[in-house]
């Protein structure tokens, strides 16, 4: 009970009370405040995905009076790490698309078409409409490209039937994998997936989907029906070593028939069976429900450009940056961000909000005169479905150690239900707010 | 992730219901507790009759925000792998009991306040 004295008391906690809210609320409308660079330096940005997208927000919000140019061919903007959950049936394939102009700032200029040539030398980037773009500094950000024609007798209009699926083709492809998996899972059969031997990005995608369809086998009562193999393509599953043991641990209880040093050649979709090159000569595998992931290279422009790494990834064409400052190691006024930065990890959307702010720091400090320890570190995750409402969230560096962003709350190796929800619910938030450069 | 700041959270929760969603609920969390508080120091004491009838909306709303989270994240009670899950899974019912709780006694307080004796 209270009287009248607490009352007045009590009337101005309440008011305080108020005015908190009010500021919480005024706190969520700003962006991280600081002080602007004067410059009038022109910045090209090739690629508007998320490294892309969120650099061309960070340096519009760090840069007064700068030209920033991005440049991209593609209208709609792919939130590819949600490609894995419309291909097990949890996402409409619209769940993935949004628009890549919606993400712009203003003041940052697109250019709505492909590069198609870049001179580093005379500091130009061509465009396949052909104009040219002069620029000061160059932040090279266009991903990856899926070399589907690598995959001898397969073709992306296969995807949906005859129990082919293509996750990483985008998301109606994803959709379709949906379709012929469930449809796979309903009667079971042999299922059979790979990963190509080149760098990838989310190198637990493959195994993912191995955990994903399983599940769906065993929740129909089918899986007693089903044989599950995995044909890696080197010694292990998954390049970090503590992942790899966990995993190979998993998929040991899991069932499934592991191959190592298994490279797929071809598909015929004819004969349903998989072609792999192995030590021992070329070996088939039949199936009856797959997923497609082919080689994955830098694209042609880059690997024109003599951007490349000329003695390492020479079949892939990987950007020759510095591992820990992303810039380039020949030509100091280029940087490259994301999957097609050529450092030994990192092709994660979530390698992409640590690369990031070390590009943003770099280049600002550049034009700045300045210099910045800023260094990134190989951080690369991956939340590792293991089921439909459990994953491990696995982070790692350079090292290959274990850099968990939840020490002794969220364990990495276990398979845990909060790691779902991190996949499920916040990863996106994540990333859209880290396209605005808010994350 | 990097790190976690109140902005960033901000940022992540906004996207994650909408901008509009998202302070609605904010607005309509700050707006219940703020009438519950009101009412507190209107009605200068604490009703026990209401308060008997809140908590037996306590075990509803617990269940009802357990059973709303694993709707919408396709999950359900089997999913729940170690300690972490636990806990997070009682503070999902905790919130659940104390806003049922809380908006319960708001409304009755609302509705039928107490006769006034001075
Ligand atoms: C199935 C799948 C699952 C994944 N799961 C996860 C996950 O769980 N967690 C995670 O962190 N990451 C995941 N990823 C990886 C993540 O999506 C990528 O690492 C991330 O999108 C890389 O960002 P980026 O900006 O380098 O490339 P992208 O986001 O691919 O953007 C590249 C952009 O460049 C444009 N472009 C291409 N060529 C040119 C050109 N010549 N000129 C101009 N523009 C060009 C493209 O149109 C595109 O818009 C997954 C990816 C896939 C496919």
């Amino acid at each position: 009970m209270t009287d009248s004295r607490d009352f007045t008391a009590s009337r101005r906690a309440f008011l305080g009370l108020a005015a908190g809210a009010g500021a919480l609320a005024l706190a969520g409308q700003g962006g991280p405040a600081r002080a602007q660079l004067r410059t009038n330096a022109h910045i090209v940005i090739l690629g508007a995905g998320a490294a892309g997208t969120a650099l061309a927000n960070r340096l519009a919000a760090r840069l007064e009076g700068a030209r920033i140019t991005i440049v991209d061919g593609r209208a709609q903007h792919w939130y590819q790490p949600g490609f894995t959950l419309i291909a097990a049936g949890l996402k409409p394939a619209d769940y993935s698309v949004s628009t890549t102009t919606e993400w712009l700032p203003d003041g940052v200029e697109l250019k709505p078409e492909y590069a198609a040539e870049i001179d580093p030398e005379a500091k130009t980037v061509g465009l396949a409409g052909g104009e040219t773009l002069s620029y000061d500094y160059l932040v090279v950000a266009p991903g990856l490209v899926l070399d589907w024609d690598a995959v001898e007798g397969f073709s992306l209009d296969m995807v949906g039937e005859n129990g082919i699926g293509a996750v990483y083709a985008g998301p109606d492809y994803a959709a379709k994998t949906w379709a012929a998996m469930d449809r796979f899972t309903d009667e079971g059969g042999e299922a059979v997936f790979f990963r190509p031997a080149t760098e990838m990005k989310c190198a637990g995608a493959p195994l993912k989907y191995t955990f994903l369809t399983d599940d769906y086998a065993r929740r129909k009562g089918t899986r007693g029906a089903t044989k599950i193999t995995y044909a890696a393509h080197s010694g292990s599953l998954f390049a970090v070593p503590i992942v790899n043991e966990k995993v190979r641990m998993l998929y040991d209880e899991r069932g499934f028939d592991v191959h190592y040093d298994h490279v797929l050649k071809s598909l015929d979709p004819g004969r349903k069976v998989l072609t792999f090159d192995t030590p021992e000569g070329a070996t088939e595998i039949p199936f009856d429900f797959t997923n497609v992931i082919p080689p994955m290279r830098a694209p042609e422009v880059v690997r024109q450009s003599g951007l490349s790494w000329a003695d390492r990834w020479v079949d892939q064409g990987w950007v020759e940056v510095d591992q820990h400052t992303l810039r380039h190691r020949r030509y100091p006024e280029v940087f490259a961000a994301g999957d097609v930065a050529g450092v030994p990890k990192g092709k994660t959307a979530a390698s992409v909000k640590w690369q990031v702010p070390v590009v943003e720091e770099h280049l600002v400090a550049q034009i700045a005169g300045d210099t910045t320890d800023a260094s990134y570190n190989g951080y690369t995750s991956c939340p590792l479905i293991t089921r439909v409402g459990r994953a491990m969230l696995i982070e790692f560096d350079y090292n290959n150690d274990l850099v968990p962003s939840f020490p002794g709350v969220i364990a990495p190796l276990q398979e845990l239900w909060i790691s779902w929800l991190m996949k499920e619910v916040a990863l996106k938030a994540t990333y859209n707010a880290m396209l605005r450069g808010m994350a | 992730m990097e790190e976690l700041t109140f902005t960033t959270l901000i940022a992540v929760f906004e996207e994650m219901f909408g901008r509009w969603l998202f302070w609605g609920m904010v607005v309509a969390a700050v707006a219940v507790t703020l009438l519950y508080v009101y009412v507190l120091i209107r009605d200068h004491s604490v009703s026990w009759r209401k308060f008997l009838l809140a908590q037996l909306a306590m075990p509803v709303g617990a269940v009802a925000a357990v059973i709303f989270v694993f709707a919408v994240t396709d999950s359900g009670l089997g999913d729940m792998g170690g300690p972490i899950d636990v806990i997070v899974l009682l503070g999902v019912a905790a919130a659940g009991a104390v806003g049922a709780a809380i908006l319960v006694y708001t409304v009755q307080s609302l509705v039928a306040p107490p006769a006034r004796e001075t």
